[in-house]
């Protein structure tokens, strides 16, 4: 286990690495540069400005230079937000974007399994294609239809939910269901055809014989079989869903990490556009050797090497 | 004393997309306790939907149309599948064919052991451990202490087809239906398993169904034999009656193909010709007529009744009904 985690680890920070590496030079790769949108600016303070953030620098020394300070932990000022570093952006927006991110995958597992079982149980009946409806229209239909339809209806039509910001329990119901809307329908998907895998396996069978009842089937010997592919969709799922929604964020009006990501590329925000896809890289890589621990806690035939 | 077992007219029917399968037509038998019985049949013959049906254990589009079962005093066919669970694990278990997916992958051979045990006795966590361990030895595992912390991948396929015999005999359960236990199993643990079985029921005294379609573990195990072909029992009889008094063409069929070792010359094994019928369609006849060697116009028409050879040995034929007849026939004359 010692063993495995060392070399995880060792993986991790070679492709988190070979992520920032290509990033750096895909985005120089990219025309335009940081203070090219600004028109009063003079030629004497660009000059002065990209001397001060190191962009007068050949493209190496630059790379030489961030990758120094990468390994010191140093993300680098940003460009556009005067004064601010990248770590005290992502420090500030991160948990914003976590919580509600959370929340969401909360709400997409306890009412995604549940779904996707009863779809399995019910297989071919009325409540299974009810399941499958919901699922389908959960992946088919793009979060900003989701968004503008739940604001119109709670937000303008029955005036019952607030529409900007998160200043109270109520201001997340939207946007936390908004963004658990195709998660939810991703797992009930998968739940219901592992379930109907599982219910038709023989070991079902044997516990049936044993005698027990149908609650003690389903969620000793069911469950527990059937859950893995979720567990394995949920690793990259929490990395993209904690890091914010672009869309949920613009449209609920929250100061989320989300933003971010768009924002630093749009504004050629250099250190940040770094700063950002990194941090999501690391979070990917850690939740998918959560989810390979996770899988070898839930099926002991699972070996890790 | 009563029967152990009584099945009268089973008929049971799986009302697939494509019509009403009828996969039993009419089956009836009787144990007795401390019997052994030997179902044998091809794949299709409802040896499987017999046994299962006494544990209320038929698969979904399945349901009992007719007859009785009625097992130690309890109408099975009657029961809810509350009362059901009482019994099943516990007065009739069961061992499947295939122990490779038998047993849950994600749980320990203990915890499975114990599951049914602490299920129907009032033992504590400790008391249904030790029995697990008194089990395992039982089946002739070794190391039961240590096997009970292992999963079903750490373990042999007999090994695990032992196990499942421990789970089914955790209960001490007066009835237990062995389908096809060895099939699964190469031919060395098919031996190991088989006396692990009879010598068991020497111990426990228990009344055993095998399902099978291998006769040789059924000469060497059981003490009466019910063919099945079509849904229905074709013959019955003890295994010397079936072996050397066969009367039903499917049962000769069925001898003739297997390999004899004591025959100096190399005689060619005889397969059945043909295939299974049609279950959805059935015939209106004897349904092994078709494949018949000795077909008459009458088995294409009608149902041969059973016709009673010896208290113990009866046979569905017209061949017989004809015999019988001409011997009748004969005697007048005379």
């Amino acid at each position: 286990m010692g063993k495995y985690i060392l070399k995880r680890v060792a993986m991790a920070v070679l492709t988190i690495y070979l992520v920032s590496t290509i990033t750096f030079f895909l985005m120089n790769l990219v025309p335009g540069g940081p203070f090219l949108a600004e028109k009063a600016v003079s030629p004497q303070a660009q000059a002065a400005m990209e001397e001060k953030y190191g962009l007068d620098k050949p493209l190496s020394v630059q790379y030489k230079n961030y990758m120094l300070g990468l390994v010191k932990g140093d993300l680098g000022l940003s460009v556009k937000q005067r004064g601010r570093t990248v770590a005290q952006i992502i420090a500030t927006k991160f948990p914003v974007s976590a919580r509600l991110g959370g929340l969401s995958i909360l709400t997409a597992v306890c009412v995604g399994i549940p779904l996707g079982s009863i779809a399995a149980f019910n297989r071919g009946k009325w409540a299974d294609n009810v399941v499958i409806f919901i699922a389908t229209c959960g992946i088919a239909v793009p979060s900003f239809v989701i968004c503008t339809l739940l604001l119109m209806l709670f937000g303008l039509k029955l005036g019952w939910l607030p529409t900007v910001g998160l200043n109270s329990v109520l201001h997340y119901i939207m946007p936390v269901t908004a963004l658990a809307f195709y998660p939810t329908a991703y797992i009930a998907r998968l739940m219901r055809s592992s379930m109907l895998d599982v219910l038709g396996q023989d070991y079902m069978r044997t516990a049936r014989a044993k005698g027990l009842g149908q609650f003690k089937c389903i969620f000793k010997h069911a469950l527990r079989n059937a859950v893995l592919p979720v567990v394995t969709y949920l690793g990259p799922l929490l990395a993209y869903t904690l890091t914010g929604s672009f869309v949920v964020e613009k449209i609920f009006t929250i100061p989320g990490l989300g933003s971010e990501f768009v924002g630093s590329i749009t504004g050629r925000d250099y250190p940040l556009i770094m700063g950002t896809t990194i941090f999501l890289a690391v979070l990917i890589v850690s939740m998918n050797v959560i989810v390979d621990i996770a899988y070898k806690l839930i099926d002991p035939r699972i070996k890790l090497k | 004393m009563g029967n152990l077992l009584d099945i009268k007219d089973e008929r049971l029917s799986f009302f697939t997309p494509a019509g009403e399968v009828k996969a039993l037509g009419g089956v009836s038998f009787s144990m007795k306790e401390g019997d052994v019985l030997g179902i044998v049949g091809e794949s299709g013959s409802g040896k499987s939907v017999t046994s299962y049906s006494v544990m209320g254990l038929t698969a979904h589009p399945g349901r009992l149309i007719g007859g009785s079962i009625e097992f130690n005093g309890h109408r099975i066919d009657q029961m809810s599948e509350k009362e059901m669970r009482r019994i099943r694990g516990n007065e009739v278990s069961i061992i499947f064919q295939d122990p490779m997916t038998s047993l849950n992958p994600v749980y320990t051979i203990g915890n499975q052991i114990c599951e049914v045990i602490r299920l129907h006795t009032k033992k504590s966590k400790a008391e249904a451990r030790a029995r697990a361990t008194e089990l395992l030895t039982l089946v002739g595992i070794n190391e039961p202490e240590k096997r009970l912390k292992q999963y079903p991948h750490e373990l042999s396929g007999g090994m695990r087809q032992r196990v499942m015999i421990a789970i089914a005999l955790a209960c001490e359960p007066k009835l237990l239906i062995a389908d096809e236990p060895t099939t699964a199993l190469d031919v060395t643990i098919q031996a190991q398993i088989l006396e692990l079985m009879i010598e068991l029921r020497e111990k426990l005294g228990m009344s055993i169904i095998m399902i099978t379609h291998d006769l040789g573990i059924v000469s060497s195990m059981c003490e009466k034999i019910a063919v099945m072909y079509a849904g229905k029992i074709v013959e019955y009889g003890t295994v010397d009656e079936i072996f050397y008094e066969t009367s039903h063409e499917y049962t000769k069929g069925l001898l003739r193909s297997i390999p004899k070792l004591t025959s100096e010359t190399h005689e060619k094994l005889v397969p059945i010709e043909g295939t299974p019928v049609d279950m959805l369609n059935p015939p209106k006849g004897c349904p092994f007529a078709p494949r018949c060697g000795a077909c008459m116009k009458i088995c294409l028409r009608e149902m041969p009744p059973y016709t009673d050879l010896s208290d113990t040995h009866y046979s569905a034929c017209w061949l017989i009904q004809k015999r019988e007849f001409e011997k009748a026939a004969g005697g007048e004359k005379q």
